[in-house]
Parts: C-alpha cells; sequence; structure tokens
C-alpha cells in the first residue's frame, strides 16, 4: 500500500488578507529598529552641531531610562527553563520592581526570554513570535539548550542555538539557570540597553560583568 | 495459565514461531504470521492490553517490529517480534486487531519509515510533514542539515 498524500494544512490566519499582509509586513520588515533617513541626517546635524551633543547624549540618556526601566517579557517558555523564570517572575525574586511586566502578548513586549530547548518545529513558531513584537525589543536565550543546543546538541531535531533564529542579546548560561542567574541577565540587558546610542542603534555588545 | 502453557500453545498453534522467556513470554514470528499472532494473543490468550509498538533498525538485517501486550487479569505479558528482513520497510498493520496501535505505527512510522499496510491514516505524528528521512534508521545522518536553521 502506498502512503497518501498528506494534505497540507493551512494555518487559520492565511484565510484573512489584512492577516496575510500583516505577516508579510513583519517578514519583509529590515532587522532592528531604524529610523528614517531624514530623521538620522536630523539627528546626525544637531549632534555635530558645536554644543548640539549635549541635547542628543541627554535625550538619549533619558529615553534609554524610560526603555529600560519598562521592559516586558513576553510570556513564552518553552521547557524546564520556564519553571525557573517563573519563580523569577514571581513575588520572591519579583521582577516587577526592575519595571517587568509579563505580558501575554507580543504586540505589547519588549523583551522575549527564549527558556528553553528549540526544535526545529518550534523555531518557526518562536521567529514568528517575534516578528510579531514592536521594535525596539530585546532577546535573553536562557540556559544552555537556548544557548547551543546543550545536552540535545546531537539530536536530530534541535535547533543548535537560538541565536541561529532571532538575534539574542544576552546569554545566561545554566541547565537550568536558578532565579538569581536570569536575573543577572536581566540586569546586564538593562545595562545594555542604557547604552543605546542616539536613539535607536542597537548597542555594542559589551558586557559588564562585575 | 502459567508462562510454559503460554509457550506450548502458542508453538501449537504457529510452529514457525520461535519463544522463550517468562516475564514478558518473547515470540519471534514471520512477517506473515504478525497479525494472526497477534489476534490469537488478544481473542485466545486474552492480552487485551496493548502497550506499546517499536522497531529495531539492526542494519544489515533488516528492520525488527516489536509490540507488548498484556493480559493484567492472569499476569502473562507477550512481546511479540518480527523480522522485516532486509531493505524490507513494509510491515501489516495491527490496527485491524489493536486499535491503540494506530498512533504508535504512525509514530514507527515517523521513526523507522516502516510502511504498515493496512493502516487507516498512515502519516507522521511528531515530526512535521515536510520532513524528510527517518531519523531513527542507523543510516541517518545525525547532523543532517535542516534548512535554514541549522
Amino acid at each position: 500500500m502506498a502512503v497518501k498524500d498528506v494534505p497540507q494544512i493551512v494555518p487559520v490566519w492565511r484565510n484573512f488578507k489584512d492577516l496575510v499582509e500583516w505577516e508579510q509586513l513583519h517578514q519583509t520588515r529590515p532587522e532592528g529598529d531604524k529610523h528614517s533617513d531624514l530623521f538620522v541626517s536630523l539627528t546626525e546635524g544637531i549632534h555635530n552641531f558645536p554644543g548640539g551633543f549635549a541635547l542628543t547624549t541627554v535625550a538619549d540618556t533619558f529615553l534609554n531610562w524610560a526603555r529600560k526601566s519598562s521592559v516586558w517579557p513576553v510570556t513564552f517558555g518553552l521547557a524546564c527553563c520556564a519553571i525557573e523564570m517563573m519563580a523569577t517572575f514571581a513575588s520572591r525574586f519579583d521582577v516587577e520592581r526592575l519595571g517587568m511586566v509579563p505580558w501575554a502578548s507580543p504586540r505589547h513586549a519588549d523583551l522575549m526570554i527564549v527558556s528553553g530547548t528549540v526544535t526545529i518545529k518550534m523555531a518557526p513558531m518562536l521567529k514568528r513570535i517575534y516578528d510579531q513584537m514592536p521594535d525596539p525589543k530585546w532577546a535573553v536565550s536562557m540556559g544552555s539548550c537556548a544557548n547551543s543546543g546543550g545536552p540535545f546538541r546531537h539530536g536530530y531535531h534541535v535547533v543548535k542555538g537560538v541565536d541561529r533564529v532571532i538575534p539574542v542579546d544576552v546569554y545566561v548560561p545554566g541547565c537550568p539557570p536558578p532565579p538569581e542567574s536570569l536575573l543577572n541577565g536581566l540586569l546586564l540587558l538593562q545595562d545594555q540597553i542604557a547604552h543605546f546610542q542616539r536613539t535607536g542603534r542597537r548597542a555594542e555588545p559589551t558586557p559588564k560583568v562585575d | 495459565m502459567t508462562a510454559e502453557e503460554v509457550r506450548t500453545r502458542i508453538a501449537e498453534q504457529f510452529p514457525g514461531a520461535q519463544s522463550a522467556g517468562d516475564a514478558p513470554v518473547t515470540v519471534m514470528v514471520p512477517a506473515d504470521a504478525w497479525v494472526p499472532l497477534a489476534r490469537f494473543a488478544k481473542e485466545t490468550l486474552g492480552c487485551l492490553f496493548f502497550s506499546f509498538l517499536s522497531a529495531v533498525d539492526w542494519k544489515e538485517e533488516g528492520l525488527e517490529v516489536i509490540a507488548k501486550v498484556d493480559n493484567v487479569d492472569a499476569g502473562i505479558s507477550l512481546l511479540l517480534k518480527t523480522r522485516l528482513g532486509s531493505g524490507v520497510s513494509a510491515c501489516p498493520s495491527l490496527t485491524d486487531v489493536y486499535r491503540g496501535a494506530n498512533w504508535m505505527e504512525r509514530e514507527c512510522y515517523d521513526m523507522f519509515g516502516i510502511r504498515f499496510e493496512g493502516h487507516p491514516d498512515l502519516r507522521r505524528i511528531l515530526l512535521g510533514d515536510d520532513w524528510e528521512g527517518h531519523p531513527l534508521l542507523k543510516s541517518y545522518p545525525v547532523d543532517a542539515p535542516h534548512p535554514p536553521y541549522r
């Protein structure tokens, strides 16, 4: 008996025209947070004007303070690391004092904590959720599996590190990392956000480990 | 019914079968006696509980399909085995006897590429529909690239 032809299951959202356009907008959008050429040339002009740097750097400091004080992570648990992530979100470690509110929608979130093994089957969904987040956005890779594949690296079904799917800002090692580690990672991320350069450019990855 | 009696009755019914062991009683039959043996185990020996179905890749010697069925009341457990032979990937399906074999055979098809003849819905169950190859075969390259993610 020959195996029957497998019917291709079409996702529900493909039936709606505006949703298809929305998806395509996110797919074709340039990476990272970009501004229009006019805005860039304007800020460059102000910055290079004698004494103008004071204005731009003060504006940057203020904007970065605002950004790093309200990093909302999207609620996105993948594996056992998600238990530690939940412990970090809960009252004992309480990331809300850092201005982080776990939010159940990628549309309102700024940060994605990839907490666990990313399988090849899950990777398109992860990419899609990341695409749905508005700019500027950050990603924290939590645990060995998300960093490099971890103990499942030589499995047939595992993506060898989530940085092959989305850009990652902070890697938190551990299997799983305890809440203190994740908290340290989130503080490093806030430190990194504070070093954003003039409105919107992604900072150089210079982790400052004390 | 003891394991000794079970082995005797299987030997009477299936002359080509090799059986050994007590718990579980391991029965090896040719592939054409696969479904009759399962039916005999269920209807005559009362092994109503279908525990699992899987396969082993013995490289040059071919694939071996394994199923375990239990009679929970009498405490009998049977480990049914069949060798498909080198290069053969077709096996009769147990879905007519045990309905629980449906998903197990789908998984077995997914991982080993065994085509179960008579299965009502033989398609992949764990891996994506566009997956190429069957990863638990020994000939599957472990680091096979799967674009665009690795």
